[in-house]
């Protein structure tokens, strides 16, 4: 019953986290940092970074993944259920109350020509997301070679209307640092063997 | 069944992007083009709409485009597919496998995925530029430039630009939507 109330007052933060940040992501981290960390005390500096890290390494969004670690960490399952419903409901109501009226509201003319305009402000946001994501980026010969193989192969794939996933380029890159790695590996217990 | 569908397309995105936000932008898209359910201007109107409303991006997206293809269910299958890798993935890492991440072949498979996440969204965004404002949707399409897209480009660069030495921080993507928002309305409005 303890659990179930500090598991649903773990919601409440959550749903006013979900609801006042705007953008997502690393937007999401500071507003959490501050409403767990500094205001709540429920981790410490060192706990936060650690949820941080998992985040963004494991897939899916950064927000999701963090409600849902720290849901768990604090209420075990049913406070990983809550947080994560709490991050995710603010959201769904008002994307979902916008999609009922978006088509109507892009049919007056000038709020097309805004959205006209908005258009190329987010392909700006998209380039410069890739560029700061470039920028943190180590920049080992393999990471290059597939950053660019990745890129020139899609800008050409899409030219020539060949139909070819995200997903694809996602796993086959998973796929080479496996076996870079199991290569690496084989040799160095190789190696070692050998002393 | 447009709801597994809608399921489906969601929990691939869920399960493969990294890096939030818009990491996970070449993965909606193909998944969004590909079935038809938007065209790429429409993705980037989503974009903006979801960049200046609050919550995770992706689940923005994946409401807005489950709403419009399947109404209300539609709109929460979606969502909860773009959710539901991210919640059994970490459920598994903190309750199980605290370790599975520091696992060397893990971290390796990891590491190796990031480079092509870049790769995509770098890819993603010379795609949007050639077909929005030069475009070119294929070899076959004759180009035809968009001036008024090439300045709107060039005024949100400057305006970031002259944000950052100002303001000493990134400016918030919301900014530079209104100000576009109101360059668009102005540019396309006269002609």
């Amino acid at each position: 019953m303890k659990k179930l109330i500090s598991a649903l007052k773990l919601m409440l933060v959550m749903m006013k986290t979900g609801f006042f940040t705007f953008g997502g992501g690393y937007a999401m981290i500071s507003m959490l940092h501050g409403e767990f960390t500094e205001k709540r005390k429920y981790l410490s500096h060192d706990e936060f970074m650690d949820v941080v890290a998992v985040a963004e390494s494991t897939p899916g969004p950064i927000a999701i993944n963090m409600s849902t670690y720290i849901g768990y960490k604090r209420c075990g399952f049913i406070g990983a259920l809550l947080s994560t419903l709490g991050m995710c409901a603010p959201s769904f109501l008002v994307i979902f109350i916008i999609s009922l009226f978006f088509d109507r509201f892009l049919e007056i003319t000038w709020v097309a020509n805004a959205f006209r305009g908005i258009q190329i402000a987010v392909i700006y946001i998209i380039l410069s997301a890739g560029i700061k994501m470039l920028k943190q980026l180590k920049k080992s010969p393999v990471n290059i070679v597939i950053l660019c193989v990745t890129a020139t192969l899609m800008v050409l794939f899409s030219i020539f209307s060949v139909s070819f996933s995200a997903v694809f380029y996602i796993l086959i890159s998973g796929g080479i640092g496996l076996v870079i790695f199991l290569v690496k590996y084989i040799k160095e217990r190789k190696g070692g063997g050998s002393k | 069944m447009i709801y597994l569908e809608l399921f489906i397309s969601f929990l691939k995105v869920g399960a493969l992007s990294f890096g939030g936000g818009l990491g996970m932008i070449s993965l909606i898209h193909d998944e969004c083009v590909g079935h038809g359910w938007l065209t790429e201007a429409e993705l980037l109107n989503l974009v903006g709409v979801a960049e200046s409303t609050p919550g995770p991006i992706a689940v923005n997206i994946a409401t807005f485009v489950g709403a419009s293809q399947g109404g209300f269910f539609g709109g929460l299958l979606a969502t909860l597919g773009v959710v539901l890798p991210s919640f059994i993935i970490i459920l598994v890492v903190a309750a199980l496998l605290g370790n599975l991440l520091k696992l060397r072949a893990v971290r390796a498979t990891l590491d190796g995925m990031r480079p092509s996440i870049v790769g995509l969204i770098l890819g993603m965004s010379v795609i949007l530029c050639l077909n929005l404002i030069f475009g070119i949707q294929s070899v076959k399409s004759t180009p035809s430039i968009d001036f008024f897209g090439v300045i709107i480009l060039a005024l949100c660069w400057l305006t970031s630009f002259i944000y950052k030495k100002i303001r000493k921080k990134q400016a918030s993507p919301i900014i530079l939507i209104i100000f576009s928002g109101v360059l668009g309305a102005i540019f396309y409005g006269i002609c």
